[in-house]
């Protein structure tokens, strides 16, 4: 009893620590500036100013940078998906010389800090005119060892049997991957989805480092020159990261089970 | 049967059209992969030893950025914050989550809702996240200076203005982040551990504490391995949360490697010199990585 009343405390100041800063968030950005700010904390706006929600967006670059945002996510998504588990189906199920061998490299890399090839990778970005544009970071992250990874990992768990079933009935690999793997796996694809979409609304560097003109910002790029910008309007700042945060915690909150599953198959079995 | 005909399959002819079709659905993949990934990373061990002038050219300078290197005693800051950075968010990171992992692993009322609040900070972006803390720790009236005041701190920290603190509060900002990440994880692991063992424990007389010992932490060892290694390489590479942050300051007193890598290479051009210092990077996640599995391998036999 004693320990159960403790295990409550503890899951209960931990659940306060997570998610007391995101509360502050969501309350100040509802607060005049002034009152960001005060001795002792506001915890709940005596009059919620709802008006930073209408605000800011005519005092940012909101809408164009949710625009690309959005666009970008979809894209990539929708080539890491379709690559990777394409990819995946020939590292699983189809024997070949030098697979693993190749495969191990895929792996390897994910070892490998992003960090540490940025400069060649630009350089080389930059000499293909992909700079300053979608492209780079639609050609960035569409192609990464990531999806290959977690699809292969579903499709191991798909019996052989089946498979060979299928190609004593005649039908080609591609049919195989499209007719039977492809359905089986919605579970996987939804992982990778989420995944992958999370990733690309969060990313940071990738735009910083490739997205120079301000109509190509993305929300990430955009809330930063928003902050340094009006670096004193606490709570338009703020109301400005809900915005870059609600649509991503709204996604996670209706794929959570799949997004779950991605993490832990993709991270157990490194 | 399975066996024969796959055996079939990968001789003669059957092999040749194996080849071919198991190219094609690699490709569209492998070519990204391969243009992306693979040729940067080879070039990267070229551009290290060229020097590059104003026009983007480069020519060959031999070690020349690597003698740049051992005198530059910012890259010495960089790369001493950045093992400061590491030596306390890995044993942290490791366990809290551990710590939260086992608590929800138990059959407690809400243990799902916290599983899904404790992912928030990580699928959140490094820039409202960064930009929240930044405030909370504002000196003079952020609430977590209040709180400390409150309870009797008469002169709290700067944390992000203060020299001294500005790494603890970036480590704590990390850590805060990424545990739900690790914890489940842990959590994963947790459930491939058999009941029955820590019934046996039980039977046989251990407490809570040896049973923890004798039975989980031998379970979770491919697990606890695997985020070790994660946290390292995460470690080592951390850059966009300092970046918007701390911005590596007050004065270099949070500036980390991959950032003094993109000042180089991105404000000042001076891709050879950026390329000399990526390869550190690369070398000392290569590294730890190498003698990590070295470790485990041992530990297995």
């Amino acid at each position: 009893m004693v320990r159960r009343i403790l295990g409550y405390l503890v899951l209960g100041i931990a659940a306060v620590a997570v998610l007391l800063p995101f509360y502050w968030m969501v309350v100040s950005s509802l607060k005049t500036n002034n009152d960001v700010f005060t001795v002792p904390v506001q915890w709940l706006p005596a009059d919620p100013v709802w008006s930073n929600y209408a605000d800011i967006w005519s005092k940012s670059g909101m809408t164009t940078w949710l625009g690309n945002t959005v666009l970008l996510s979809a894209v990539v998504t929708l080539l890491q998906v379709f690559t990777g588990s394409f990819a995946a189906y020939g590292f699983a199920k189809v024997h070949f010389p030098g697979r693993d061998v190749l495969f191990l490299a895929y792996i390897g890399t994910l070892a490998v800090p992003w960090q540490s090839y940025m400069i060649p990778q630009f350089i080389m970005m930059s000499k293909l005119q992909l700079t300053d544009s979608l492209w780079s970071i639609i050609a960035l992250q569409a192609f990464g060892p990531l999806g290959v990874f977690l699809m292969k990992q579903f499709y191991e768990s798909v019996p052989d049997e089946l498979v060979d079933a299928a190609r004593i009935d005649g039908m080609s690999e591609y049919g195989i991957y499209r007719r039977i793997m492809l359905p089986l796996s919605v579970p996987a694809l939804a992982s990778l989805t989420l995944i992958t979409l999370v990733a690309t609304w969060n990313d940071y560097l990738g735009p910083l480092l490739y997205l120079r003109s301000p109509d190509l910002w993305t929300i990430q790029l955009g809330l930063k020159s928003f902050i340094n910008q009006y670096n004193a309007e606490y709570a338009l700042i703020m109301t400005g990261s809900v915005l870059s945060v609600l649509p991503i915690v709204v996604i996670f909150l209706a794929g959570q089970r799949y997004f779950v599953e991605g993490i832990a198959t993709t991270g157990l079995k490194g | 049967m399975t066996t024969t005909l796959a055996a079939g399959r990968r001789r003669g002819r059957p092999a040749l059209r194996n080849i071919a079709v198991g190219w094609s659905f690699l490709l569209p993949n492998f070519a990204g992969f391969a243009i992306l990934t693979l040729i940067p990373v080879v070039l990267l061990f070229y551009y290290a030893f060229t020097e590059w002038n104003v026009f983007g050219g480069s020519t060959w300078s031999g070690l020349a950025n690597f003698r740049q290197m051992w005198d530059d005693t910012s890259f010495w800051t960089a790369l001493r914050n950045t093992f400061y950075y590491t030596a306390f968010h890995i044993p942290l990171t490791l366990t809290v989550s551990l710590g939260l992992a086992l608590l929800l692993n138990r059959k407690l009322r809400g243990v799902a809702f916290f599983r899904t609040v404790a992912f928030f900070p990580y699928i959140t972006s490094i820039v409202a996240i960064a930009q929240i803390w930044n405030m909370l720790f504002s000196p003079s009236y952020g609430p977590v200076n209040q709180l400390l005041r409150a309870i009797g701190v008469a002169n709290p920290p700067g944390w992000t203005t203060s020299a001294d603190w500005s790494m603890p509060a970036v480590i704590v900002v990390g850590t805060w982040r990424e545990m739900g990440y690790y914890m489940l994880l842990f959590l994963a692991g947790l459930q491939t551990i058999p009941a029955q063992l820590h019934e046996a424990a039980k039977v046989d007389g251990a407490n809570a504490w040896q049973r923890f010992r004798a039975v989980t932490l031998p379970g979770l060892r491919p697990t606890t391995f695997f985020i070790t290694v994660m946290l390292t390489i995460g470690s080592f590479k951390v850059f966009d949360l300092i970046l918007v942050m701390t911005d590596g300051g007050p004065g270099q007193s949070t500036l980390v490697l991959s950032q003094y890598i993109y000042q180089k290479g991105f404000e000042e051009n001076q891709f050879g010199y950026a390329s000399a210092l990526s390869i550190v990077l690369f070398a000392i996640c290569f590294l730890v990585t190498i003698v990590q599995f070295l470790v485990n391998k041992s530990r297995d036999s």
